[in-house]
């Protein structure tokens, strides 16, 4: 399935896992899409043992709260945006504020800066109390570059 | 507890310990005082963009995220709680799909309470980085030398 018959999918038939279907990463993290809303998303990351980053306490993996806000962020423009490709990560960054503990997560997204080549995304992650936000993230990512022009990240 | 026995611990305690880390498949390859290094073997749904063949950056943050714990704790020498406070990552080439994904991290400062760490990850030559990351860990509660294995990887 290509990008824009999986957007369709999503947009009209309110069916999120169309999207993860190009993104194979995010099915393996169990992702979904809990509101289509393209305005306003909401990204889920049901609760799986295998997200468990300390066994003791029990915790999420610091790694996979981050891989999912990254995730959540990528999502969020393929949903909101036009792009004919996945947009590419340029750079990331997490604060941790709490623990995430052996719960659902959720994430909900917004592009604070949106230029011809390159997107800001703020991301809030939360699970049983959305005011209460265990991560904040942020990231660059670099969009399909428009006709004729090669993308700077292309190695 | 000498530092090699700790090292040892911490190798062994790495897959049990952490479920997540064990799941992607993450091996520790070598644990000092100077730092940490792993490795992960690809696996076809690392990909995070198919039409392209590239390697979500999601798995390289974890990678790093692994690692930077491990290598804190070894810096530290024996077992103590730490939790991560941010993580900042730059992607500076695309991951692709097929050889390993390595990565070593080095704690360059550590106070009674935080910890600074930084970390690379590179695929087939460790000059030519995919990542380069920047970490604060900080140490979270006393009576740590009572904390078991299992207490001390996030």
């Amino acid at each position: 399935m290509n990008l824009e018959e999986a957007r369709r999918r999503v947009r009209e038939q309110r069916d999120g896992s169309a999207l993860l279907e190009v993104v194979p990463y995010a099915a393996y993290l169990g992702l979904r899409i809990e509101s289509v809303d393209s305005s306003a998303p909401v990204l889920k990351l049901p609760f799986r043992p295998s997200l468990i980053g300390n066994s003791s306490l029990p915790a999420l993996h610091g790694g996979v709260v981050a891989a999912f806000a990254e995730t959540a962020a990528m999502l969020h423009l393929l949903l909101v945006l036009d792009e004919q490709r996945v947009p590419k990560s340029v750079d990331f960054s997490i604060d941790y504020l709490r623990s995430a503990h052996a719960e659902d997560s959720y994430a909900s997204c917004s592009v604070e800066r949106l230029g011809r080549r390159v997107a800001q995304v703020q991301v809030r992650c939360w699970q049983s109390d959305p005011a209460r936000p265990v991560a904040v993230a942020r990231a660059h990512f670099l969009l399909a570059a428009p006709d004729g022009e090669a993308a700077p990240a292309d190695a | 507890m000498s530092a090699q026995i700790f090292y040892d611990a911490l190798r062994k305690g790495f897959g049990p310990s952490v479920p997540h880390s064990r799941d992607l498949g993450i091996e520790l390859t070598r644990i000092d005082g100077e730092g940490a290094e792993g490795r992960l073997p690809y696996r076809p749904e690392f990909l995070g963009d198919t039409e392209r063949g590239l390697i979500h950056t999601g798995v390289v943050t974890t990678l790093i995220d692994s690692l930077c714990g491990v290598a804190l704790l070894a810096h530290i020498g024996c077992p103590a709680r730490v939790a991560t406070l941010d993580l900042r990552v730059d992607y500076l080439r695309p991951s692709r799909p097929g050889p390993d994904l390595r990565c070593r991290a080095e704690c360059y400062r550590l106070t009674g309470q935080i910890a600074f760490l930084r970390a690379s990850v590179w695929q087939e030559d460790p000059a030519a980085p995919v990542a380069a990351a920047l970490a604060a860990f900080m140490r979270t509660g006393h009576g740590a030398h009572k904390a078991g294995l299992e207490g001390v990887l996030r």
